[in-house]
């Protein structure tokens, strides 16, 4: 039983990488599905977001895991094998426990600190848990890591001005127009982080919020919720003359805005200036109409480059958190080696059980002529012994002392214990 | 004391260009506040000793290239301060106290003497039509700094490496907006030095336009000003473009300034 990770992530791989190894929406049931039922893997989580898609797993050979896990992956997405390894990271035993409580901490991110990774953690594993393919090992990993990032956020000030993708696209727009008080934003499709930019958006002031969406009745209800307006999407470019920051996150499959139409627009608009955040994997709005004057188009992987500086300041913060992960992967791997003398509690018992029906049914025999009542006491009488010889050595194997090692052994050998069961 | 007020304005200027270019590399609260303290105490000196030879000269002390190039450098501190009162780009003063300080180091190079004036300069029309011209010109000199910090900011943006000036830096929209408002303050001071330089010259020549140098020059800067401002307001030239050509502007205006002397050609010989 070995924790096992493979992923990548914004710093091993690039965006149109990521975007096609990404598990998204139908495709993420089929996947962790798949994926759980590989031969070498025993329990699956698969946790897929804009700037990282990993795979946790509960695994006994990591070498047969590893190769198993490519070939589904390679097949899963069509993606040739080699083009995998550069991206591909592997980790197993305690440093895969770092890494889950270092992403959940948020020491991974993109931006050091920021709290969105979390709760798609969170989402990740509640997911699994509803196509039930994690087990006692992952459920323990998983709710460690939440409670480690939640320690990590109250005890160092990493998570403070906690910097964000949306946030960091707040102080970019603070840099193109200063006062967002008269600016009009615009929300392309329900991303959840883009959706989150606009909320940081308008409690920095921005004016109104547009919303468009390919599902008009979901533009309406977002449109709603911000106190907006809706648009039907076949219209949100003409209504990009109106607006001055687009926050694009649909989830289409090809550019939704081409450089040709962005020219036409920002000759409409004559010239005022466009921010435009394109978070969405793959990419909806063509990368070449940044060259356009007076538009900016920032991409998630852009972004990076305006955080980076942040996570330098954080990294005194960050050093304070990487020591709470020590330790807490000294809890989780006691808890880990804890679980190794549940086999060995399971064979005492079952060695004494055995002992007791053998002598009950060899006693009952000689004395067929007792009654109903003597016989239940007597049977009671040897579940108190078993139960009362066999509770000490139970009670040691669970508790976590240091030498636990040698006790299970000792003990093995003590009531001839076989490892082979 | 007249030149003892100069050298003095000249050191301290000196000095803000020193601390101005530490605080473009390396800036903190602390360099910027030196600079700006630097920059008004050589601005106060300056003033005093503009009014000093005033007094000295009995007359508007810009008659001669030392006074013009140095009344110059005091529109342009003048104007940087009273945008300070509204807009504080502190960093400003980085992009301009250079040029402050080689304006008025070319300024000290040349003759300072005081001469009787000459009779075509005895008129009402030297304090207004000098006065106006340089306040423009001073205003499209910002505007061109204005305009320089806009390009750096801007490729900061575009190309999304936001290292270097890009904190400290204002807004694309602030520095916009500022360029715009100093094209906007220089072309109509422009428009009336024109205008009052052609009474001036209909009563001192006979003439209101004699295609001297300094008039052509001056006409080709006001299209070029026309041209930000028309190509603004109707096509929306604004951001890149406003700042390259209020950039391009103010280096036709420095050509005109500094190679008409060096040609010495033309009615304006005195300047």
């Amino acid at each position: 039983m070995k924790v096992f990770i493979a992923g990548l992530n914004h710093k091993t791989a690039d965006v149109d990488v990521r975007e096609k190894l990404a598990f998204n929406g139908p495709r993420l049931e089929e996947g962790l599905i798949r994926f759980r039922e590989l031969p070498e893997i025993q329990e699956a989580i698969i946790l897929s977001t804009c700037n990282r898609v990993e795979l946790y797993a509960n695994v006994s050979d990591t070498l047969k895991a590893t190769e198993s896990l490519k070939t589904f992956l390679s097949e899963f997405h069509n993606i040739n094998k080699g083009s995998l390894d550069t991206a591909l990271y592997i980790y197993n035993g305690t440093e895969a426990v770092r890494h889950i409580f270092r992403v959940a901490s948020s020491l991974d991110s993109m931006v050091v600190g920021e709290p969105q990774i979390l709760g798609q953690l969170k989402d990740a594993f509640d997911f699994a848990l509803k196509k039930k393919t994690t087990g006692i090992m992952l459920n323990k990993l998983v709710k460690k890591a939440i409670s480690v990032a939640k320690r990590v956020r109250t005890e160092t000030r990493i998570a403070e001005n906690a910097v964000s993708i949306s946030f960091a696209a707040v102080e970019l727009a603070k840099k193109i127009f200063t006062d967002l008080s008269k600016k009009v934003c615009m929300l392309l499709g329900a991303g959840e982080m883009a959706e989150l930019a606009a909320r940081h958006l308008v409690s920095n002031g921005v004016k109104e919020v547009v919303v468009s969406n390919r599902t008009y009745e979901r533009a309406c209800d977002l449109a709603k919720e911000f106190h907006g307006r809706s648009v039907r999407f076949e219209e949100f470019i003409q209504e990009m003359a109106r607006t001055d920051i687009v926050l694009c996150s649909t989830g289409a499959p090809t550019y939704i805005l081409t450089k040709g139409q962005m020219q036409k627009v920002i000759k409409e608009r004559k010239q005022r200036p466009v921010f435009i955040i394109d978070i969405s994997v793959p990419r909806n709005i063509d990368p070449g109409i940044n060259d356009l004057d007076n538009v900016y188009l920032y991409n998630i992987d852009d972004l990076q480059g305006v955080v980076d500086a942040n996570i330098f300041e954080r990294q005194k913060e960050a050093e304070k958190a990487e020591k709470i992960i020590e330790e807490e992967i000294d809890t989780f791997l006691k808890w880990q080696s804890s679980l190794d003398s549940v086999p060995t509690i399971i064979a005492l018992r079952e060695k004494a059980e055995e002992i007791k029906r053998d002598e009950l049914s060899r006693l009952l025999n000689k004395i067929p002529q007792i009654g109903e009542k003597e016989r239940e006491a007597i049977e009671y009488m040897a579940s108190a012994i078993v139960n009362k010889l066999i509770h000490p050595p139970t009670t040691v194997l669970k508790e976590d002392s240091e030498d636990r090692d040698v006790l299970i052994a000792t003990i093995k050998k003590l009531y001839g214990i076989d490892d082979e069961k | 004391m007249g030149v003892l007020l100069f050298e003095l304005a000249l050191t301290f200027y000196f000095a803000a260009t020193i601390v101005s270019i530490i605080e473009l590399f390396k800036g903190t609260k602390i360099t910027s506040k030196i600079m700006l303290l630097l920059a008004g105490i050589g601005f106060g000196i300056h003033t005093i000793c503009i009014l000093y030879r005033y007094v000295v000269a009995g007359h508007i002390p810009i008659t001669n290239f030392h006074e013009a190039t140095s009344f110059f450098s005091w529109c342009i501190v003048l104007i940087f301060f009273l945008l300070q009162l509204r807009y504080k780009i502190s960093l400003l003063c980085s992009f301009v106290m250079p040029v402050v300080f080689v304006l008025m180091l070319s300024s000290s190079m040349l003759p300072r003497e005081i001469k009787p004036l000459s009779p075509v300069l005895q008129s009402y029309w030297l304090g207004i039509h000098t006065f106006l011209a340089f306040l423009g010109n001073a205003a499209f000199a910002l505007a061109s700094g204005i305009g320089t910090m806009y390009l750096v900011q801007e490729h900061y943006v575009k190309s999304k490496r936001l290292g270097g000036l890009f904190e400290r830096l204002p807004s694309l929209q602030i520095l916009d907006e500022v360029n715009y408002r100093l094209i906007t303050l220089g072309f109509p001071l422009l428009t009336l030095a024109i205008i009052t330089g052609a009474l001036w010259a209909e009563s001192a020549w006979g003439s209101y336009w004699n295609w001297d140098t300094r008039e052509v020059w001056s006409l080709i800067t006001w299209f070029i000003y026309a041209i930000v401002l028309h190509a603004r307001l109707v096509a929306g030239w604004r951001g890149k473009r406003a700042a390259l050509l209020s950039i391009i502007g103010f280096l036709t205006i420095l050509i005109a300034f500094f190679g008409i002397k060096l040609l010495r050609k033309g009615l304006h010989v005195f300047l």
